[in-house]
């Protein structure tokens, strides 16, 4: 029983060693590697006149100052767009350093590299830009009214455009279902910019030895083998002689899967142009301004429905701000579309983006990743017809969900991996049950009631979601058993705190038989595995766990092959618990696994005494077959792959009692629970973690976090001290319980649970604080100044709560 | 996030010091616990030519009951100042304040003299000592001399310190009658929206205001004569809160009022 490790709340091996910090993040790596620092713009939008730099070449410790000019081909074109799309249709990138104009404040203009940060920032402040102005785009609105453009060529300051439809089944288009509806609704909503935070941010550190011909780049990625491929074709240099490692990383939450970045290609070619290492680590300041943020949507929503409070039909429209570049394309306004759906059926749908360009930081996926606005819209709209119809909004929902029975559930659309939009299973029924139970929502009007008695105001609010995880194309795993009993395994995509070390660790122990002491696991280093995807869309534990759990196998099933020769047994008839083979029901007759791995690897030189047993004279094998049986290969080892024909479907619950401050417009959450369905878990405690930590994020979008752009494109609160990333103070107690339905898609049923946390809380929030003050929550963050400033207008304007049948 | 070179001395003595400073003009800044004058560095919002840290100078670290409340020095930190019973038992706001200055860690490093020398009209050390009508001691080229809290601070960010000047001490009065301080932040430990401190005695009652003017707003209350509300109302008249991305003018106002009420209560009940 002691190998049997899947499932178990095993604590995270990583722990000690990044608690005790020991840990090895970028920063900690390259002490004397000359140092990185970037003229960034200070100014939205503007094109650039000349950069002056006789100011700044005296300065001792310079080494090069680098600017668009100085650039070889490669690196002097725009970046790549990562994934395009035939909706975008004016999609642009940025340059490594500005050309002629730059579109955001903090874009990178020019390079400086000197003996220590220090003196590069020195340089920095010395060298002088002009500009010519130009008329920033600031604010959805703004950007669709124009007159003004980010980019001359792009009309409009569209990029992208798409409109889905999903039909009734009888034929009708969702807006004349709306139109013939017993009951439609009309509204918007707005949800703000806010961004992934890692503690640790991005950072690359390249070394080049000239003698070898080949790089080595350590950067704090999220995707080591695509930076890799990148770096090799914007140098020009052979795959082969290029290696990326992601060493120990504080953190991703989705901005390192945007690659590569500007400092990714710049620093190696730096470093291999002026033969030293060279090391940029980026401060808290850049990471507002130049790396990504995310969320901020404008929503027009139309629905349609049924005295049940069944939707007969949906219509959003929907204005996505996607700052001024895109190279990640459109993937957040496709996921909001797609899981807008969540667990319901909704009889019919359409939806339309428009992607837009401001003269803002560009906008990637973060942790969510377009859910939390989608799920926003959903949420929002089942708590309208509730209230419209005078309903419980638990039962609204329920009257919506897709029943255990009905999977798979073709939802007729395309997800964001290109592929159909198939629930593959779930019981969105049981998880309201459990979730009800949990927070006692049918006790809490008499709760709400008593507390209104002593003044006080209190709400509840509920949400649900579904979440798309695993998506493709593939994730690979290697293991190894060497000599010694050890067991090596390897996976081309990275960590950046997850625990991985621990799950991929607890697979490899049960598949094998092994105890999880002599299991030891390498993530992101291209050294070690070379194809992979990458880390995003809650996809490791379903990918790389399942190669991991595939690779295993196939070692298994070699091991045991190779025990069967030498205890003269079935290989049908050995298992493997705790490192030995041995025959099932007759523990004497076995093997070290360690012995296999030995034998596995036939031998012409011993170079210890375990080595001896596989050298030619020392083995009994037969004399009419090569040691090496053709289609075999040495060594107990195996590789496979994992490659999904589409996502797998984890599903969620939150709800929330919250008290406002009748005085001071203060919101606080009184409780916080969650039920969750990721399949089968792997480790139920790093599962409830993930959702503590998406929580957290899910407050702080919901109540705390905005990006507070001013009319000229400024940042204004580009530290943490007014961005507010809540503190541990401001997260309540998060009270868990958990659902599994196995997904039927992958060997380990599992679903992915990374992101789960942060979807709905948004929503959430935003129906209870509107179920204790009766005002209309339709723009979310919500702070105590803007309770405050609704409470004034709804007092004076007298629309107090009450929605009102736009027929 | 690096700073631009500086000059750094490390005084043993308050006369070197202030010899290091009055050396220094305009270009010196006196470094204690560093809570806030090294983030403005590090990001070169402040980039003082000369540097002169107080840390290693001795007899600045010292709490002292003197006669009518408790003296504290320039090098007491946030935290000793708050665990203090002799600065407790003198004026027990002092320690009830502290306790909304940051986090403990801030608290560990950062000193009390500091944080009034760095007049942030969002801090709660200001406009404690604006309440009591406590003082600043300061040492100069033409020696000691003590600054009334209603003539030490002259704007945001703003002292009559004068160049040259080291503030060695503050001096936090005794008061007969009840103090509370009560105050609204986004998150725990940051610089309020809005905060209240309120004194309330037998023939008097005044408060203080955070974040609402340019310096910490003392109001007198008295005229009230214990209609708390109405007090709230003269409060919110005197002051002149404006909009940042945190919160609107009129929130404040609004909040300062609920707050203005409520730490009068509690003083007055106390």
């Amino acid at each position: 029983m002691t190998t049997r490790l899947f499932g178990e709340p095993v604590r995270r091996r990583e722990d000690a060693r990044l608690v005790a910090g020991n840990g090895r993040y970028l920063d900690d790596l390259g002490a004397d590697a000359l140092a990185v620092a970037f003229v960034r713009s200070p100014h939205a939008h503007a094109r650039i006149t000349g950069i002056d730099v006789d100011d700044a070449v005296d300065v001792e410790g310079l080494v090069a100052i680098y600017t668009w000019e100085d650039l070889p081909e490669g690196v002097r074109e725009p970046l790549p767009l990562l994934i395009p799309h035939p909706a975008l249709t004016h999609g642009r990138t940025a340059y490594c350093l500005a050309k002629d104009v730059v579109r955001h404040v903090g874009e990178p203009i020019v390079m400086v590299v000197a003996a220590d940060r220090y003196i590069a920032e020195d340089v920095c402040e010395r060298i002088h830009v002009s500009y010519e102005f130009l008329k920033p785009v600031v604010g959805l609105e703004n950007a669709v009214e124009g007159p003004n453009l980010v980019h001359d060529d792009v009309p409009g300051n569209v990029g992208a455009h798409m409109v889905q439809e999903v039909a009734h089944r009888d034929g009708r288009a969702a807006r004349d279902v709306i139109a013939a509806a017993p009951h439609t609704l009309e509204f918007r909503l707005d949800i703000e910019r806010s961004a992934c935070m890692p503690m640790e941010g991005k950072g690359v550190y390249a070394r080049w030895d000239a003698d070898d011909r080949s790089l080595r780049v350590y950067s704090s990625t999220q995707t080591s083998t695509s930076v890799r491929m990148a770096i090799a074709a914007k140098l020009g240099l052979p795959l082969p002689k290029v290696e990326v490692i992601a060493p120990d990383v504080g953190g991703g939450f989705g901005v390192k899967i945007v690659h590569p970045w500007p400092e990714e290609i710049l620093v190696p070619w730096a470093a291999r142009l002026l033969n030293r290492e060279v090391k940029w680590t980026e401060d808290r300041r850049e990471h507002f301004v130049s790396s990504a943020h995310e969320r901020a949507q404008v929503q027009h929503v139309k629905v349609g429905f049924d005295d049940e409070g069944r939707v007969l039909g949906l219509d959003v429209e929907i204005l996505h701000d996607h700052g001024a570049y895109t190279p990640y394309g459109i993937i957040v306004p496709i996921i909001t579309s797609t899981q807008l759906l969540g667990p319901y059926k909704i009889g019919s749908y359409r939806v339309e983006f428009f992607s837009v360009y401001t003269n803002t930081v560009q906008v990637t996926p973060y942790r969510g990743a377009g859910r939390p606005q989608g799920v926003f819209c959903m949420e929002r709209t089942m708590d309208k017809i509730a209230q419209y119809l005078g309903k419980d909004r638990t039962d609204v929902r329920a009257a919506n969900f897709i029943q255990p029975d009905e999977f798979p559930y073709d939802q007729q659309m395309i997800f964001q991996d290109g592929r159909p939009l198939i629930y593959d299973s779930g019981d969105y029924p049981a998880s309201l049950r459990k979730l009800k139970d949990l927070i006692g929502w049918d006790d809490f009007p008499a709760m709400q009631a008593e507390a209104a008695a002593e003044g006080r105001r209190i709400g509840i609010g509920v949400g649900c979601y579904v979440e798309g995880t695993g998506v493709g194309p593939y994730e690979g795993g290697h293991v190894q058993v060497t000599s010694d009993g050890r067991v090596h395994v390897s996976t081309g995509l990275t960590s950046q705190g997850q625990g991985h070390e621990t799950v991929f660790a607890q697979i490899a122990a049960t598949e094998l038989g092994v105890p999880i002491e002599k299991v030891s696991v390498v993530t992101g280093d291209t050294r070690r595995f070379g194809y992979a995807v990458g880390t995003f869309a809650s996809r490791a534990a379903v990918m790389s766990g399942n190669a991991i759990a595939l690779a295993c196998r196939k070692v298994k099933e070699k091991a045991l092959r190779i025990a069967a020769d030498a205890l003269e047994a079935d290989p049908a008839d050995l298992e493997i618990t705790d490192g030995m083979v041995h025959v099932v029901g007759a523990p004497s007759a076995s093997i070290p696994l360690a012995t296999v791995a030995v034998l596995s690897n036939p031998l012409r030189y011993a170079f210890d005494e375990e080595a001896k047993r596989a050298t030619q004279f020392a083995t009994s094998g037969s004399m009419d077959r090569p040691p090496v049986a053709e289609g075999q290969e040495p060594g107990l080892e195996g590789k496979d792959y994992y490659s999904p024909v589409r996502s797998t479907f984890a599903s969620g619950m939150h709800a929330a009692i919250v008290e406002t401050d009748p005085d001071t417009a203060e919101i606080r959450i009184l409780r916080y629970a969650v039920v969750h369905d990721c399949g089968k878990m792997i480790n139920p405690m790093l599962v409830e973690g993930q959702i503590h930590g998406g929580v957290a994020q899910g407050v702080g979008g919901a109540l705390y976090e905005k990006m507070a752009y001013d009319e000229y494109g400024q940042l204004l609160n580009a530290s943490f001290m007014d961005f507010l990333m809540p503190y541990v103070t401001e997260i309540p107690r998060i009270e868990t319980d958990h659902l599994e339905t196995p997904s039927p898609l992958n060997p380990l049923g599992i679903k992915g649970a990374g992101e789960a946390g942060v979807i709905p809380v948004s929503a959430v929030i935003a129906g209870a604080v509107e179920d204790a003050e009766k005002i209309v929550i339709d723009r979310m963050p919500i702070s105590p100044s803007d309770l405050y400033a609704l409470r004034d207008s709804s007092r004076t304007s007298g629309a107090v709560s009450l929605l009102r049948n736009t027929q | 996030m690096k700073p631009p070179s500086f000059v750094y001395h490390a005084p043993a003595t308050v006369a070197e010091a202030v010899e290091a400073l009055a050396a220094a003009g305009a270009d010196g800044k006196v470094l204690a616990g560093g809570q806030s004058l090294i983030p403005l560095m590090n990001m070169r919002l402040a980039a003082p030519g000369q540097l002169v840290d107080i840390n290693h100078v001795a007899g600045l670290g010292e709490i002292t009951a003197e006669a009518g409340g408790v003296r504290v020095g320039a090098l007491a930190r946030h935290a000793e100042v708050e665990a203090s019973e002799t600065a407790f038992a003198a004026q027990p706001l002092v320690r009830r304040a502290l306790r909304l200055v940051a986090h403990p860690a801030v608290r560990n490093r950062g000193t009390t003299v500091g944080s009034i020398v760095h007049a942030d009209p969002a801090a709660e050390m200001p406009a404690v000592l604006a309440l009591l009508g406590g003082s600043v001691r300061a040492r100069g080229p033409e020696g000691e001399r003590d600054i009334p809290a209603a003539e030490f601070f002259t704007g945001p960010m703003e002292s009559s310190l004068r160049t040259g000047e080291l503030a060695v001490s503050a001096f936090f009065p005794s008061t007969a009658g009840g103090t509370a301080i009560v105050e609204v932040a986004r998150r725990h430990g940051d610089y309020a929206m809005a905060g209240v401190a309120a004194l309330v005695g037998p023939d008097h009652a005044r408060v203080a205001c955070l974040s609402v003017g340019a310096v910490p707003v003392v109001v007198d209350v008295t005229e009230a004569q214990g209609d708390w509300a109405r007090a709230a109302r003269l409060v919110q008249e005197r002051i002149e809160p404006e909009a940042d991305i945190h919160a609107t003018a009129d929130y404040r106002r609004h909040l300062t009022g609920v707050l203005a009420e409520r730490a009068l209560k509690e003083a007055a009940d106390a």
